[in-house]
């Protein structure tokens, strides 16, 4: 659950019996803001989720100071580098700690607010950040360069019909013999997926 | 005097309201890093935009880290300038300045003198853990300055001395976030801007943003051309500002052994612009005397009062802001452009060396002459009176590279004929000078007689309107 907009944070289950009010949504580390709310499920990824409202931020803030000014562009550039599973062991301690520092010392209330998207996902959701630096996964299946659309040989009869509207030609595969995606090709359209008739083709 | 009580470090202190943490920690030996502020002792002008928030220190029941330079001192407040936190963000919100900053300190003009080099030296950054793009901004080379925008900061003390200062308001933040940048409007150049030259943003930026257009390799280029011969003049403040470079006191006099290391370079000729000066002041003495006299004859056309028009960054204020009262200044050429013109003319007919053959060279304190020597009017079929102007840093630069012990040179004088000059342009460098030793002349012109000791102080001074009665 996001509530008050890009500066805002996000809730989880354990939050569910929060009153919506400025002090208690405060408290409970997100705020009232725009007064709006967002509800999300397991298949949102909550790094995209972060870095969605960083790009708000990047384009709203004024560059009068330097906090806000370069840290929120460092900030969308590391979520960015999350998502394409580019980010190594050290990424999240310096994710936080540039988070901190920019609430800490911009000049004024966007600076200030504008890591609490990153703050509030990265308290509530340390698994998922985690997920996608260490094991180079998206659990919400989102970030689509993790993702790998993988044909399960045991399912696969051969039939053809995913290779046929492959867009970019990355299933090979004679007739009635297992198809293989070659994963450097593929450009994660879902298509293959859609297609196949016996569940074959799943997303890793 | 109303005082307010405080802490800072543990240490009690009194000072008087509306000091900043910054000046406060300093009375106690306290220097908290700063970038962007800037005070302008002489003017008593302040620059705090409050943007780089390198200075941020922790005050006791405030949420977030405050900017010292900004923050005001508050009665029983209790502030804390070198915890984990504050050193943490400092060093952090440096890191972020320099991961937009090409790292290029080797080559660049302000290494050595550059705030931010020294700024991020004086917090230990040795390493930056926020590495990513970085902003890039079109250049902009005039005549006298270039803008290498790609290592502004953002501190906006070019802004704020443009606009508050000198009042040609030429520069201004544009843009937003990562792209912002301080500039002339629509991202122009300063040649295409109002810009006078005045040179005032390149003395105070901290970095090597701003910076003079370099001649001294074209100068070098022609000291070695066996075809040219070539002429320097120096004008009266680089005497006093060149010994500085060397390690000596500021405002030394230096004149003989600055004809020597200019002799030693391979100047032809050494002349002091001085001379030149006495022309000017006797130019505008007379045209005083004739708007004078036609004034008093009755002529309404005539235009006074009469303004002098020796500093190319004054007249070009004038030229883009009173289009109008083009008229008013003398027309008299700046002691530059007119030692340039008689250069060009006069030695070169004495020397019996050709007009293209000869290279005319002048040491200036000031910006604007850089882009005054470039101005067409001053050139005779595209060859310029003054084929360039270098500072006197810039001169310094030469001597060094020449492995020229400046300290240890011997004393020799300017070169005849044009090295006389009068006592009149030695008031020249003083505010107001010109005008006091043009009305002198006026004086001397008119009487036939020798003006004795008359009280010009007024005229010389900076306090509002100038008068002289006698
Ligand atoms: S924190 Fe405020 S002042 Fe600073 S750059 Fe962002 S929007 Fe501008
Ligand atoms: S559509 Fe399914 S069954 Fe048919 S070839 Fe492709 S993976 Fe195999
Ligand atoms: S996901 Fe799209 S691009 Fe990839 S193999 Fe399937 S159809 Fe082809
Ligand atoms: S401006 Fe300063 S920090 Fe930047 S390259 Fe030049 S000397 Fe180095
Ligand atoms: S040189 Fe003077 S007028 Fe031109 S931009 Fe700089 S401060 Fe403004
Ligand atoms: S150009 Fe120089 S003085 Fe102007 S804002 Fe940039 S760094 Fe500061
Ligand atoms: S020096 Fe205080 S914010 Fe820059």
């Amino acid at each position: 659950m996001q509530t008050g907009g890009p500066s805002g944070g996000c809730l989880t289950e354990k939050h569910l019996d929060t009153p919506i009010d400025y002090e208690h949504l405060l408290a409970s580390g997100s705020m009232m803001g725009s007064g709006g709310m967002i509800v999300m499920d397991e298949d949102d990824c909550m790094v995209s989720m972060a870095k969605f409202y960083l790009e708000f931020t990047v384009e709203e803030s004024c560059g009068k100071c330097a906090p806000c000014r370069i840290g929120n562009k460092r900030l969308h550039e590391m979520l960015d580098k999350i998502t394409l599973g580019k980010a190594d062991e050290g990424e999240l301690t310096r994710l936080r700690n540039l988070a901190n520092v920019i609430k800490d010392t911009s000049l004024c209330g966007l600076g200030q607010t504008s890591p609490n998207p990153v703050l509030s996902t990265m308290d509530n959701f340390p698994e998922e950040y985690g997920i996608h630096v260490h094991d180079g996964k998206c659990p919400a299946g989102q970030c689509k360069a993790l993702m790998h659309y993988i044909i399960d040989s045991h399912l696969c009869v051969g039939c053809t019909l995913c290779s046929r509207v492959c867009p970019v030609d990355a299933i090979s595969g004679d007739k009635k013999t297992p198809h293989i995606i070659d994963s450097s090709i593929c450009i994660k359209c879902g298509a293959c997926m859609d297609k196949c008739k016996f569940g074959a083709i799943s997303v890793q | 005097m109303d005082i307010v009580k405080l802490t800072i470090d543990d240490k009690t202190l009194v000072v008087e309201k509306g000091t900043t943490l910054l000046e406060a920690a300093k009375t106690i030996g306290i220097n908290i890093p700063s970038l962007c502020y800037m005070k302008l002792e002489d003017l008593n002008f302040e620059n705090k935009p409050g943007g780089c928030r390198v200075c941020v220190v922790e005050v006791e029941g405030r949420r977030n880290l405050a900017p010292a330079c900004k923050t005001v001192c508050e009665e029983g407040m209790k502030v804390q300038t070198h915890t984990v936190r504050v050193v943490n963000a400092r060093r952090t919100v440096m890191e972020l300045i320099l991961s937009d900053h090409p790292a290029e300190c080797l080559t660049c003009a302000k290494s050595g003198e550059c705030d931010l080099q020294t700024v991020a030296q004086k917090l230990g950054i040795r390493e930056i853990h926020y590495q990513g793009e970085q902003s890039h901004y079109k250049g902009d080379k005039s005549p006298a300055i270039i803008r290498d925008m790609d290592k502004c900061i953002m501190c906006r003390r070019c802004e704020t001395v443009c606009n508050e200062v000198q009042t040609v308001g030429v520069l201004s933040a544009i843009n937003r976030g990562f792209e912002a940048v301080v500039a002339p409007a629509f991202e122009m150049d300063l040649d295409h801007s109002t810009c006078t030259y005045c040179g005032q943003c390149v003395a105070v930026c901290p970095t090597g943003a701003l910076t003079e257009r370099d001649y001294t390799w074209k100068v070098i280029e022609a000291l070695v051309d066996p075809t040219k011969t070539v002429v320097v003049q120096t004008a009266p403040a680089v005497r006093a500002a060149l010994g500085e470079s060397f390690g000596m006191e500021p405002g030394t006099l230096v004149t003989g052994k600055m004809v020597t290391a200019l002799r030693k370079l391979g100047f032809d000729y050494v002349f002091d612009t001085d001379f030149a000066a006495d022309l000017t002041i006797m130019e505008e003495g007379a045209e005083i005397l004739d708007r004078l006299s036609k004034h008093l004859s009755g002529d309404k056309e005539v235009k006074l009062p009469i303004l002098t028009s020796c500093c190319p960054g004054w007249v070009s204020f004038l030229e883009h802001n009173f289009a109008d009262m083009k008229d008013v200044p003398s027309t008299a050429k700046s002691p530059q452009q007119m030692f340039g013109a008689i250069a060009k003319s006069y030695l070169a007919k004495k020397l019996g060396v050709k007009r293209e053959d000869m290279v005319v060279v002048s040491v200036m304190p000031c910006l604007a002459k850089k882009y005054e020597c470039t101005r067409e009017e001053f050139s005779v079929n595209g060859d310029p009176d003054v084929n360039m102007s270098i500072s006197t840093r810039e001169l310094a630069q030469l001597i060094r590279n020449a492995n020229i012990d400046f300290k240890q040179l011997t004393d020799e004088e300017f070169d005849n004929p044009m090295g006389e000059s009068t006592g009149a342009s030695v008031i020249f460098g003083t505010t107001g000078g010109v005008i006091e030793a043009a009305v002198r002349t006026a004086y001397e012109l008119y009487t036939k007689k020798e003006l004795k000791k008359v009280d010009f102080e007024e005229l010389r001074g900076m306090d509002g309107i100038r008068q002289a009665t006698g």
